[in-house]
């Protein structure tokens, strides 16, 4: 299980690509999503982080992405370079 | 001339010495005081005043002219802007208090647009091409009371240049039709110059009033920012592609001709096919539409013959159409009426681009991923028309915007014009065009079933959420003959 215990971003707000920050969570996974294809793509957006944290055995985070049209892959490695930024093992 | 058929021509009266013509009194055209102008033209509730986009983003003529009609509280105006930039959100309060009640237009981007798709307006938006708009106004469908010019320099008399002036912009072939057939004219200008000023846009004998301001428009606004090659090696990969099908296409031949639009994509096709033809020791007939330094570079450098020009981009383009004589220019409709002779018809092969393409070929590239206006045909339409090879060159992936669909959202082209899509994942052809097919199968193109590259770029992309309208028609996008291709409606 990863525990996060520090803020941490990843990513980059140019287009085709997304910016992810990661803070430790109040007991739970909080995600708000920005994005320029929100109205048509907002929930898949979501579902793939919440994925990706699973993925990564992350159950109490805070994260905020911004995104600028990333596509699926892009989004699950900014999640994992946050989660590892973000976590004890990496201090 | 009654008498013309008249058979006692000599019943006809002789005027008598009394009542010979004294030598003329001519009007002054040039004023200062726009109020004393506006109680001259005496504008009413639901006229049609036009006006030219030359200036673009720079442009302050609509703004202010539109702000007059309004403090003087006239309601109900046709605004007929050959396109509409960003800068005109100043519009807004206008339509929102009903001094512009319609919209007719060929292009519209920024706020303004996004006000309108949200319900702002309460006539109609209408959109057309540009050879569109020519046709509507001078075979008189669409009459205009009042056409205001911005002017970069005029003489006393109203002999209008796009080349001179602080704020010149070049070729004027927009504003054409509007000053020929407009009951009245007024050329707006900040640089008043020496009689005669040539080389003459807009001649005296159009021009009614001349309204002397301090400013016409911002320089920097004037030159397009989007006239830049791309960099990005899908670009790059995309216009390498696109000269292989026009070299497959065996159009590009002596004499050839060519038009492309301003996008970067766009402008690596017509660099990468300057190289060529250097290589091959090909020379072109013309090129034509919205003109670039590009395109001034290779006439100067004797690869086309001239070039037709009915906007300038950039500097460039404005300083070749001062010095070169075989830099032409012409107007819109010259350009792109379907009801006469147009240059359109002549091209061989044209470059453009698309916000969204569906399975049929039909295009859009007016409006964007959140459904609302950010754009227009401008020559879109036309060009596809009119040449024999249409191309349309986007990304496949671009933002997770999806390019091709069902179903566009607005059609600004239809499909039976369009010939080709090239993306960076393959080439698509219009089934209609099964001569291509053949030539680009011979040259091992690497085609694709544009429905297999939907599927595929569905596979990576997901499919996108539809984009959710209300049931109200704010407006139409019409084709260039005056048929209505489908309706604009209004975004939640």
């Amino acid at each position: 299980m990863a525990v996060i215990s520090k803020m941490a971003k990843a990513g980059s707000v140019e287009s085709n690509d997304i910016l992810v920050m990661i803070s430790p969570g109040d007991g739970k996974i909080d995600i708000e999503v920005e994005s320029i294809v929100y109205n048509q793509y907002g929930d898949d957006i979501k579902k793939t982080i919440l994925d990706t944290l699973e993925e990564e055995e992350v159950t109490d985070a805070k994260v905020i992405v911004n995104d600028k049209g990333a596509l699926d892959f892009t989004i699950r490695a900014r999640v994992k370079a946050c989660v590892r930024r973000g976590s004890v093992q990496d201090v | 001339m009654n008498y013309l058929n008249n058979f006692n021509i000599d019943t006809i009266k002789v005027i008598d010495k009394s009542e010979y013509p004294t030598k003329g009194q001519k009007k002054n055209k040039i004023t200062e005081d726009i109020d004393n102008l506006f109680k001259e033209l005496d504008i009413k509730d639901g006229y049609v005043l036009s006006f030219h986009h030359h200036l673009r983003n720079g442009d302050q003529v609509t703004n202010l002219i539109m702000k007059q009609v309004q403090k003087l509280g006239v309601k109900d105006i046709t605004l007929v802007a050959s396109s509409l930039f960003p800068t005109n959100k100043e519009l807004i309060p206008l339509l929102k208090d009903g001094t512009i009640k319609n919209v007719v237009t060929s292009y519209i981007s920024g706020e303004l647009g996004e006000a309108i798709s949200h319900g702002e307006l309460k006539g109609n938006i209408i959109m057309q091409s540009h050879g569109g708009r020519a046709r509507s106004i001078i075979n008189g469908e669409l009459k205009i009371d009042v056409a205001f010019i911005a002017s970069p320099s005029s003489d006393n008399k109203g002999n209008i240049s796009g080349v001179n002036g602080t704020n010149s912009c070049g070729s004027m072939g927009y504003a054409i039709a509007d000053s020929m057939m407009a009951e009245k004219v007024v050329a707006v200008t900040d640089s008043l110059v020496e009689y005669p000023n040539y080389p003459t846009d807009i001649t005296e004998d159009y021009v009614d009033h001349i309204l002397l301001v301090d400013s016409i428009g911002l320089k920097s606004g004037i030159v397009s920012g989007t006239t830049q090659v791309t960099k990005d090696p899908i670009g790059l990969k995309i216009a390498k592609d696109t000269l292989k099908v026009m070299e497959a296409s065996g159009l590009l031949k002596e004499g050839f001709s060519y038009q492309s639009g301003a996008g970067g994509i766009s402008l690596a096709v017509t660099s990468f096919l300057r190289d060529y033809m250097i290589e091959n020791e090909l020379k072109g007939g013309f090129a034509s539409g919205g003109i670039t330094g590009y395109l001034t570079d290779m006439l100067e450098e004797g690869l086309f013959e001239s070039l037709y020009d009915v906007q300038c981009f950039d500097l460039e383009a404005i300083e070749s159409l001062k010095k070169n004589p075989t830099h032409l220019r012409m107007s819109a409709s010259q350009y792109g009426n379907p009801e006469v002779s147009a240059v359109v018809d002549n091209l061989d092969i044209v470059i453009l681009g698309a916000t969204e393409i569906d399975t049929d070929f039909n295009v859009n590239v007016m409006t964007g991923s959140h459904g609302m206006l950010m754009g227009g045909s401008g020559g879109h339409q036309d060009t596809a028309a009119g040449s024999k090879l249409s191309i349309i060159v986007s990304k496949l992936f671009s933002s997770r915007i999806p390019l091709i669909k069902d179903k566009v959202d607005v059609i600004t082209t239809p499909g039976t014009t369009v010939d080709v899509l090239v993306t960076e994942r393959g080439i698509c052809v219009n089934p209609l065009r099964q001569d291509l097919i053949e030539l680009f199968e011979e040259a091992k193109l690497n085609i694709v079933d544009i429905k297999e590259l939907k599927e595929y770029s569905e596979n990576i992309m997901g499919k996108a959420k539809p984009i959710e309208k209300t049931d109200r028609i704010i407006g139409v996008s019409e084709y260039r003959d005056g048929s209505i291709l489908d309706y604009i409606y209004e975004v939640k």
